[in-house]
């Protein structure tokens, strides 16, 4: 069943960047785009599982810290090897200065 | 020795699995702790430094290459032997480094600019894009652990006829031949279908097919215009101008620590004179590199500042590194159990070694798997 989470507050991430987020075991990455719109994905990179979080954010890509597999944050979609998988996105919302992401 | 040396690194044997087993495969590595803010400045990706230094690179190529055709077709002077010489450096020693930094995708912002480098580059040192993008991820996934890296240059105990021949790409080129016919027959060596996904199989048989239609015209100019010239520049290099992709490339890792799960235990940072950081793109800091594969190359003499205080002193130069690697090579012919060991500055992270097994030495791993 979907619900919305609280993920962290809008200011906590810089634009352009990227923060991790950890509910009930799952991984998540939170982005913000340079104008200051919200997306979130899967914490882990679909290569070899890599947390994001320390990648690196240019253009509406997150680039993997290990392999430099890049994703379209977005949208999710793989922009090719080293993945080829896409990753999961999940809606986002933001109310009184908090992020919420809907996961389930 | 040499088929149980072979069986041992090949990626098909009982290693990979008691990798697999001990924990060693896409291990937990060591990295410093780079704050975020610090890490983002570094990673920043630009178009600039790149682009001028390719732009010498090929300027370099194109001059070299031009002079030496010059003074062998319009004079038939020996002068143009050091022009042949310094293309076939530039054409088959450093398009290793400018293969490595554009694979990783690091060394332009804009992404065809790459590419682009990296199709070029393929080609020159005879490696198949695709085959060896995956080859070298895994090489940083697992680096330097046994059954597992595809990219362990020097084995122990090292095969030192090999490695000499190489010198002037004696074994790397016939074998380079033989997997694109291969390729070109739509198949994979056994290693290879190891870590080359089925989706991505079809572009290194199609590359394959494209290389050697380039080798053939080569090869077919050469007969009609009954002249070396068109093999001595398309090709040749890899022979006659490899020596330096190999003199610079064993500093990496050779005689270090195996099937370790941290960098400053396998890896070495050599300091370079400015001629040859431009010919390696920066490679010789190459702990950095492994621990933040991220960043430029035009950005890691910055990282190394922020993390030498978590390594070992670097190499003063690249003399300084052979005189560690040249006998560490030869000890470890008649020890395998031998490796080079650095030690830590006061007040460094302590080496990363989350079980016994993982010291280095690499040996005991089929016994420690099967207890």
């Amino acid at each position: 069943m979907p619900r919305w989470i609280a993920a962290c507050e809008a200011d906590d991430i810089d634009p352009e960047d990227v923060i991790p987020f950890e509910h009930d075991g799952n991984d998540y990455a939170i982005y913000r785009s340079p104008d200051d719109v919200y997306y979130a994905t899967d914490g882990h990179c679909t290569h070899e599982m890599t947390l994001l979080c320390d990648g690196l954010v240019m253009d509406g890509i997150i680039e993997c810290p290990k392999h430099n597999g890049r994703f379209d944050y977005t949208s999710g979609k793989a922009l090719g090897a080293p993945v080829l998988a896409d990753i999961r996105t999940y809606p986002t919302k933001v109310i009184d200065g908090s992020v919420y992401i809907e996961i389930g | 020795m040499g088929r149980e040396r072979l069986e041992r690194y090949s990626l098909t044997g009982p290693e990979n699995q008691a990798a697999v087993q001990a924990g060693l495969a896409g291990g937990d590595w060591f990295r410093s702790a780079v704050p975020r803010k610090r890490m983002k400045e570094l990673m920043r990706r630009s178009d600039y430094p790149a682009v001028r230094d390719t732009v010498i690179w090929i300027g370099l190529i194109l001059l070299s290459a031009g002079l030496g055709i010059t003074f062998w077709t319009v004079w038939h002077s020996w002068w143009a032997v050091p022009f042949f010489l310094a293309y076939g450096l530039l054409y088959g020693s450093t398009s290793d480094s400018r293969w490595h930094e554009s694979g990783h995708g690091t060394a332009f912002k804009t992404r065809w600019l790459d590419e682009s480098l990296y199709q070029l580059a393929s080609f020159m040192i005879m490696r198949d894009p695709t085959t060896w993008r995956w080859s070298h991820a895994r090489h940083h996934t697992d680096t330097l652990v046994v059954g597992r890296d595809p990219e362990i240059a020097v084995m122990r105990p090292a095969r030192l006829a090999r490695l000499l021949a190489n010198l002037i790409g004696l074994v790397d080129v016939p074998m380079a031949f033989w997997l694109m016919f291969r390729h070109a027959a739509g198949r994979l060596t056994g290693d290879e279908a190891d870590y080359v996904p089925e989706p991505e199989r079809r572009k290194v048989y199609r590359t394959a097919r494209i290389h050697l239609a380039i080798y053939a015209v080569t090869i077919g100019l050469a007969i009609g215009l009954r002249s070396w010239l068109p093999v001595v520049l398309i090709g040749g290099p890899r022979l006659y101008g490899a020596c330096l992709f190999y003199f610079y490339g064993f500093t990496q890792h050779a005689g270090l620590g195996e099937n370790v799960l941290d960098h400053r235990l396998n890896t070495r940072t050599v300091k370079m004179c400015r001629i040859n950081r431009f010919l390696y793109w920066n490679m010789n800091y190459h702990v950095e590199h492994h621990m933040f594969p991220m960043v430029p190359y035009y950005r890691l003499p910055e990282l190394h500042e922020e993390i030498s205080r978590d390594c070992a002193p670097v190499y003063s130069s690249l003399w300084a590194a052979y005189k560690e690697i040249i006998p560490a090579i030869l000890h470890q012919l008649r020890d395998q159990e031998y490796y080079v060991r650095r030690e830590l500055p006061p007040g460094a992270a302590p080496f990363h070694e989350p079980t016994p097994i993982n010291d280095g030495r690499a040996l005991p791993l089929r016994t420690v798997t099967a207890a």
